[in-house]
């Protein structure tokens, strides 16, 4: 039986590894963070709108846990958003899911659930932890393919990864929804969504129309060879691989290939240009807190929903490492992560530059 | 777990519980009926207004039961200041900056909304509002004067009479909210000299979901719940019976025994006092030393969140409350904290311990056993 903090969201999730935890005999208590959001949108944030708050009551109060909201306002809006806004400025495509996951609730978080004497804190994320004969803890996919959540969970390392405790990973989604009715939770969960928490279901354009107006500078775009082709609005309005809105007139289709900070510029080419061998990522966290060292082959995915592609890793100096994949991937794109798997397991994952 | 938050309620008495019993049970007709039912329920009412009158000193007419003491602040304001402009045309409304939200925020309607003229005094730096104060604020124009009688952020208790006085000479209303003060300060009306005054039973073992307003003979009044005539046609709506007896039961039982009340608690307040200023680096009283309620313990931590010194507190065992008490709101200090002149990483840190008669030497001292630790934790943690 151990002191057990779950981060609780008022979704079915989270209400579930709250619930399991609780029928296990472990003393659990409820936490939930209040974030950032713009001045004004406090109540359409979507991980923690008044709504979901008092869902999360409902549930602790039916579990009968008690239950915290810790304010993580000031906190998430010098990392969290600060990075998100860095990201664009250096002209990447940042995640800010990433940094969340590292500084907010695996460390501001699980630093108060340890402060309440918790040894663990859990989570209703999918993913799948098992402690090995050395005492490592290793991180594996859940075991609901399409739910699995561990993409994000790659920046965790040893000392966090002890206390992590996955509940839900072990289970298929539609499990869980039985297990929330055997309970009498809430089976409500949030639309899946891609959208960041902050941006309150606005276009994160617009974010950076009022948040950075600066970063959204017109420039020209240029094909691979350099022929100016057309005008950009700002290169925080383009995605890796977009086709459409570029208003540029061409007898076959263009695609976003590439974003250059330096000169301002946004490199479009055909579709077939649009592969990569190849990529390098920077700040690489390997789990084990060890460096591989050797190259291994791995499967790769670069972005949260992306499929898995075969690649070999090539570990660096200065936490960096090379990924060159097996066939060409569409869309690898500066700023988002790309993480390593083996046999399911998730052995680490940088940033791609 | 120990409760030390008596000011944000407490249990209902056992002796007030059987009190109300009869009337949620076989005696449960409408006061307003004709029958027997009716009759007794009426019956029930009118002898808890008397001995609530006779508590007050003040005629039984002059007692308005409603449904809590925010509601009795209400009907004071609203009520009082709209008479007030009635009878003479003033429109200035004055009020401390500490007054509870119940207060603030219908003086606040009225100016948005009514066409009334608010004006808020300044406190000195224990939270007090001062003769002085109420003197230079107050014009030929003003209708109304809304003093708390005791904080319940910080436990100050304002010197009503003297405040009072200069309103009753001067042709103005004075209303109190005493909400907070019933339970352990004396509510003579004659000796305060209060033209209006809220209460509400559940600050000294009385149910929750009802209040009194006292209402001097002659005060103009506005109803603000129009409908029916109950309560000398001032607030519609059927009496809660039940809860009024149990009312009138609790402040019976908290006149009888103030004393002993006070000799309880007040010992644990002044420990609980002396150890934390002694023993927490960076601490400070809020409100004053001496002119404080005897069960009132505020504080302030210099970098502390309060909110996460009451989930540290909660999870070691202690029920407490901060100044900004507020499950989902945003942390930041309360209105009375800035009005104090505290700077913010001050005024965050704030922590209300409020005794009552459940508590013990040993709650005591386990608490400051653990105390400052956990003002250590939150500090900690503070510093990202």
């Amino acid at each position: 039986m151990s002191k057990v903090v779950v981060a609780m969201s008022g979704g079915v999730d989270s209400s579930v590894a709250a619930a399991l935890l609780k029928e296990q005999g472990h003393d659990v208590t409820g936490m939930m963070l209040r974030l950032w959001s713009e001045p004004g949108k406090e109540d359409t944030n979507r991980c923690c709108t008044p709504d979901s708050m008092a869902q999360a009551r409902r549930v602790a109060n039916i579990l009968d846990v008690p239950f915290y909201v810790v304010d993580a306002k000031d906190v998430f809006r010098e990392t969290v958003v600060e990075y998100f806004l860095e990201g664009y400025a250096q002209g990447g495509t940042p995640n800010p899911c990433l940094i969340c996951n590292k500084k907010i609730r695996w460390e501001f978080l699980l630093n108060h659930a340890l402060a309440l004497g918790a040894e663990f804190m859990a989570t209703g994320h999918y993913a799948k932890q098992i402690k090995d004969e050395s005492r490592k803890t290793r991180l594996f996919r859940a075991v609901d393919e399409g739910k699995d959540q561990s993409y994000v969970l790659h920046v965790l390392n040893q000392a966090k990864l002890r206390h992590a405790l996955f509940p839900v990973g072990d289970y298929p989604k539609t499990e869980i929804r039985q297990i929330a009715e055997r309970f009498g939770l809430p089976t409500a969960s949030r639309k899946d969504s891609q959208d960041l928490c902050f941006l309150a279901g606005d276009d994160y354009r617009n974010f950076l129309q009022r948040n950075a107006i600066e970063m959204l500078k017109p420039g020209q775009i240029v094909t691979r060879d350099g022929k100016v082709v057309g005008q950009h609005n700002g290169l925080a309005n383009y995605t890796i691989g977009q086709r459409k809105g570029l208003g540029v007139p061409s007898a076959v289709p263009l695609f976003v290939l590439t974003k250059q900070a330096g000169s301002n510029a946004l490199v479009v080419g055909t579709e077939d240009e649009l592969g990569s061998t190849e990529l390098l990522a920077r700040d690489v966290n390997w789990l084990s807190g060890n460096i591989p060292n050797e190259p291994f082959r791995a499967e790769v995915k670069i972005r949260y929903s992306a499929k898995l592609a075969w690649a070999e890793v090539t570990p660096l100096e200065a936490n960096q490492a090379t990924v060159k994949f097996e066939a060409p991937v569409r869309d690898v794109t500066a700023g988002q992560a790309a993480v390593f798997y083996v046999d399911e397991e998730v052995l680490g994952g940088g940033i791609i530059q | 777990m120990i409760y030390f938050d008596y000011s944000a309620t407490t249990p209902i008495d056992p002796r007030v519980l059987d009190a109300m019993m009869p009337y949620l049970t076989e005696s449960f007709g409408n006061p307003s009926s004709i029958h027997r039912y009716g009759q007794k329920a009426e019956a029930a009412i009118e002898s808890a207004r008397e001995m609530v009158a006779s508590f007050l000193n003040c005629l039984p007419a002059e007692i308005i039961f409603t449904s809590c003491g925010s509601e009795s602040d209400n009907l004071a304001i609203r009520g009082g200041a709209l008479g007030m402009r009635e009878k003479n045309g003033s429109q200035w409304i004055l009020a401390s900056r500490a007054e509870h939200p119940a207060v603030t925020k219908t003086i606040e309607q009225l100016g948005k909304h009514y066409g009334f003229l608010p004006e808020w005094l300044d406190v000195n730096a224990q939270g007090m509002v001062t003769a002085e104060v109420v003197s230079k604020a107050i014009c030929n124009n003003t209708g109304l004067v809304s003093v708390m009688y005791a904080n319940n952020e910080i436990g100050t208790i304002n010197p009503l009479r003297d405040l009072a006085e200069i309103c009753r000479a001067n042709g103005i209303l004075f209303h109190t909210d005493a909400v907070q003060a019933a339970a352990y300060l004396p509510v003579d009306v004659q000796v305060l000299s209060v033209d209006m005054m809220s209460l509400g039973s559940h600050k000294f073992y009385g149910p929750k979901g009802v209040g009194a307003l006292y209402v001097r003979k002659g005060t103009p009044l506005i109803s603000h719940n129009t409908g029916g005539g109950q309560e000398n046609n001032l607030r519609a709506g059927t009496q809660n019976v039940a809860y009024i007896v149990g009312f009138a039961e609790s402040l019976k039982l908290t006149a009888q025994e103030r004393e002993q009340r006070i000799k309880h608690v007040q010992p644990l307040r002044d420990k609980i006092i002396g150890a934390v200023l002694e023993t927490i680096p960076d601490s400070q009283l809020t409100g004053d030393m001496n002119v404080r309620l005897p069960h009132h313990a505020s504080f302030v931590f210099k970098d502390v969140d309060g909110n996460l010194l009451l989930t540290l507190l909660d999870a070691a065992g202690f029920a407490c409350s901060s100044g900004s008490a507020c499950k989902t709101g945003n942390p930041e200090p309360s209105e009375v904290m800035n009005t104090l002149g505290l700077p913010r990483e001050w005024g965050l840190g704030s922590l209300r311990v409020t005794l009552g008669k459940d508590n013990t030497v040993a709650d005591v001292d386990s608490f400051l056993k653990i105390l400052p630790s956990l003002v250590e934790k939150a500090r900690n943690l503070n510093q990202r």
